[in-house]
């Protein structure tokens, strides 16, 4: 697959159809999620707060996703030195940024009337955070060195160096003390298992949101060819 | 059938939805004017050269 799509020419013309089919899966699921997320009923103790989770989770799961997305587009990236996943990876990050700041904005606005708080440094949401600023410090590190190359290879290696947050993320609420609720989505007990109604929009939601994503990185990638290949016809006319 | 009422939790339900909708709403036409920009402006040196 990545051998297949590592070829410039080929890659675009498959991301001529699958970004736009991608795109219609995102607005299809997206649609149906939002039908089950006020058709479910209010929760026993969180009341209509409960909606806010139909977002705010699958914006988190993205946050992570995304990230795990920008890793291997890197490490593809400084091992083959290949233009096309210096691309992917550069038009991964104002995504994977969008998203984490969704799950912190989301996850606020849900802590406010459910914990009482907007914000605690609490080991999961600051393990969040710090995704935030890796998106950010990726995407300054890349606009800080003229050389696309080598802002290309040095923020590839800050992209490798924040993966070690992912784990530290996803198991946080083990490894810590945590207000942050446990995994309740693939919980292995029954009785901390979300039920259908829940389940439903929640997974529908992911799943908008990951063909969203999917669609969204095709269409900036596409971009990010066409910019290189304006730079390199702009530096022909100008050699003359 | 759809319960769109979120009583007391209003103020915090549709701040959430309303911020992820504009977030999914920049990034949607962000990505589409980018590649649009870039696309005619290869078409556009691919003529000159031509």
């Amino acid at each position: 697959m990545f051998a297949f799509l590592a070829n410039p020419d080929r890659f675009m013309a498959f991301s001529r159809w699958a970004a736009p089919l991608f795109g219609a899966l995102a607005v299809a699921l997206i649609t149906v999620g939002l039908w089950f997320t006020f058709a479910a009923p209010e929760d026993y103790q969180q009341g209509d707060t409960v909606r806010i989770m139909f977002i705010h989770v699958p914006a988190a799961y993205l946050a992570m996703f995304s990230y795990v997305c920008l890793g291997v587009a890197s490490f593809l990236s400084l091992i083959y030195r290949h233009a096309l996943a210096d691309a992917a990876a550069k038009a991964c990050a104002p995504l994977g940024a969008a998203f984490t700041a969704l799950a912190l904005i989301t996850g606020a606005l849900w802590g406010q009337p459910m914990w009482g708080t907007w914000w605690v440094w609490d080991a999961r949401l600051t393990s969040v955070l710090v995704l935030f600023l890796f998106w950010l410090g990726y995407m300054a590190l890349r606009a800080a060195i003229d050389d696309e190359t080598r802002a290309g290879r040095a923020a590839a290696i800050l992209a490798l160096v924040g993966l070690v947050n992912l784990p530290v993320i996803h198991y946080s609420v083990e490894w810590w003390n945590s207000l942050h609720q446990g995994a309740t989505v693939f919980a292995a007990d029954r009785e901390n298992r979300l039920p259908p109604v829940y389940l439903i929009p929640m997974a529908l939601m992911a799943l908008g949101y990951t063909s969203a994503f999917g669609s969204l990185w095709l269409v900036r990638i596409r971009a990010e060819v066409w910019r290189r290949r304006a730079a390199t016809l702009a530096l022909q006319a100008a050699g003359g | 059938m759809l319960d769109f009422d979120a009583g007391k939790y209003a103020a915090y339900v549709w701040p959430a939805f309303i911020i992820t909708a504009a977030a999914f709403a920049w990034m949607i036409a962000d990505s589409l004017a980018r590649a649009r920009r870039w696309k005619r402006e290869v078409e556009a040196r691919s003529k000159d050269r031509r």
